[in-house]
């Protein structure tokens, strides 16, 4: 690939300017940056290789709005090409302001109206159980805004029910939900059954962490805590 | 969920003719679909069976026989749609059954991204119809179902008028990962319609004839009656999605005018542009029954007292074909 010589956290800012044509510490302070450079560099069982692969983790994007992190670190990781990043919402770009799956390799699902990857994923989650593959896990990544929509709140109650321990969602809190979550977003999930860990956003080795926490009947919450939107 | 609803479900099965022409008879669809998707589990791995908690009882079988392959989950029809999304994404093939309204209408934007945009495949099979349960009132009426689906790419759309069509039609969308929507209905004809893809001829009118009358599903007998002596011909589909334009084009072209009055359980010209699409070679004329898009009907009763008003009945259908045939 071409990117080999772009695959380092230190250059996802580059990455992502190349789209984005931002000053570089504007790129740098993309909401879901690092949470995606952990998942990618440290945590997901997934490569351009086994991308196919029945087994493979499964990310999801569910927040699908200000994807330029996610395809800098699906670039730096190999999925897609310097050449790609640089026609982003070309007419013939497979790169737009919302992820579709059918173009981008490496993406699980499209996404850009909210609240519809955890129910993607619970479904997801649901088919591997089915299938008898206990191995992979399903990460879903919502922000703090996107669980306004009734549609998530459908699936949190369901996935500890149903005992999805596959299924991992990841918020991204940067305190933009309108209204707020008056007693926190980890609560709310720990009430329906999930175990919730709250870590800064910007912490990888916390993050990581975070993301260690595995049960195989209970789903996880990890609340990723950054900036708050300007 | 009331009681009420669940009580006018009905195990009569009929067969033969019915007992005056063009009588509404009683077909056990929900019942034909659950057996249908109930035997093929025993041999495809791939079905999943997704439920909101409606017809629980007639997959409880299957539940048991294949542990995790039938999730129902709760009073969630966004979820539901999601979930059968997901699980198509993993190589299954989902199988999606509640009421049509809150299968099709409910979760829309979920049929479109979850399933469409993913490029996911699933069965939905959906129960109510326009009207089936009359006496629930609007919350449980779906007679815009076909033509919502209609605004979405790649949808085939089957519109059983028999048990028996039901069964069939459920058994053959199984093995694929297409996008399939089973409108099924406790109220049909008195015996299965013609097999085959596409509008079948089911009466053949003269070269002289005054034009063709299409037929979708549960209006058949009733349209055979109201047309009695007529001399038109009367074609039939289950399947109006992707609709037949070759073959209306045919039909029309051996036919005395080109004249379509165009007959469906749903909402009136929900299939009209289809109609103008297959005729646009050829100066034509349509007119399309169905259920009223003028006002919403705020009444119970019973079926039969909707097809009344909406002009499905017999002699609603008769009316406006001699109307429109100038006959």
């Amino acid at each position: 690939m071409t990117t080999t010589a772009l695959s380092r956290y230190a250059d996802l800012p580059a990455l992502v300017g190349l789209m984005t044509g931002d000053e570089k510490h504007r790129a740098a302070a993309e909401s879901t940056l690092d949470v995606l450079w952990v998942l990618y560099d440290r945590v997901l069982r997934v490569s351009p290789e086994t991308a196919d692969h029945p087994d493979r983790d499964r990310f999801l994007l569910s927040k699908g709005h200000g994807p330029a992190a996610y395809y800098a670190v699906l670039a730096a990781k190999g999925f897609l090409s310097v050449a790609d990043l640089r026609a982003w919402t070309a007419y013939d770009s497979p790169l737009g302001h919302h992820p579709d799956r059918v173009l981008v390799p490496g993406a699980e699902i499209g996404s850009g109206s909210l609240g519809h990857g955890l129910g993607l994923g619970v479904g997801t989650a649901l088919g591997l159980r089915a299938r008898g593959r206990t191995g992979p896990r399903v990460v879903v990544l919502v922000g703090d805004a996107e669980l306004d929509e009734g549609s998530n709140h459908e699936a949190i109650a369901a996935a500890a029910r149903l005992g999805l321990g596959a299924v991992t969602a990841v918020v991204i809190d940067n305190r933009s939900a309108s209204h707020g979550w008056p007693g926190g977003i980890a609560a709310r999930f720990e009430q329906e059954g999930w175990s919730a860990q709250t870590v800064w956003g910007r912490d990888h080795d916390a993050l990581e962490a975070a993301f260690a926490v595995r049960d195989p009947r209970t789903p996880h919450a990890v609340i990723a805590r950054v900036q708050p939107k300007e | 969920m009331t009681a009420t609803v669940e009580t006018a479900r009905t195990d009569t099965r009929t067969s033969g003719r019915a007992a005056r022409p063009g009588a509404v008879v009683p077909q056990p669809m929900r019942d034909a679909f659950a057996r249908a998707v109930d035997e093929a589990m025993d041999t495809d791995p791939r079905i999943a069976v997704v439920l909101a908690d409606i017809s629980t009882d007639r997959f409880a079988g299957a539940a048991a026989r294949h542990p995790g392959r039938v999730v129902n989950v709760g009073i969630r029809e966004q979820l539901q749609i999601g979930v059968a999304g997901g699980l198509a994404l993993t190589g299954a093939r989902p199988v999606v059954h509640t009421f049509s309204s809150f299968l099709v209408e409910r979760p829309f934007e979920q049929v479109k991204l979850d399933l469409g945009h993913q490029g996911a495949g699933a069965v939905l099979a959906g129960i109510g119809a326009s009207y089936d349960y009359a006496g629930a009132g609007r919350t449980h009426m779906a007679p815009g179902d076909v033509a919502l689906l209609d605004t979405l790419p790649g949808w085939t759309v089957h519109v059983p008028g028999h048990a028996e069509e039901a069964d069939r039609l459920v058994r053959a969308s199984l093995p694929g990962d297409d996008r399939v929507y089973v409108r099924l209905s406790e109220y049909g004809n008195a015996a299965p319609g013609p097999a085959g893809s596409g509008l079948v001829p089911v009466r053949t009118g003269s070269p002289r004839s005054a034009g063709v009358v299409v037929a979708v599903g549960p209006m058949l007998d009733r349209v055979l009656a109201a047309t009695e002596g007529l001399d038109v011909t009367v074609a039939y589909t289950a399947t109006p999605r992707p609709f037949d334009r070759a073959g209306l084009n045919r039909l029309v072209a051996a036919a005395g005018g080109a004249d379509v009055l165009l007959v469906e359980p749903y909402l009136a010209g929900t299939s009209a542009h289809e109609v103008a699409a297959a005729l646009e070679d050829r100066r034509h004329r349509q007119r399309a029954l169905g259920v009223s898009r003028e006002a919403e009907l705020r009444k119970y009763g019973s079926p039969a007292d909707h097809d009344r008003a909406h002009g499905l009945d017999v002699e609603g259908i008769a009316r406006s074909a001699r109307d429109f045939f100038l006959l």
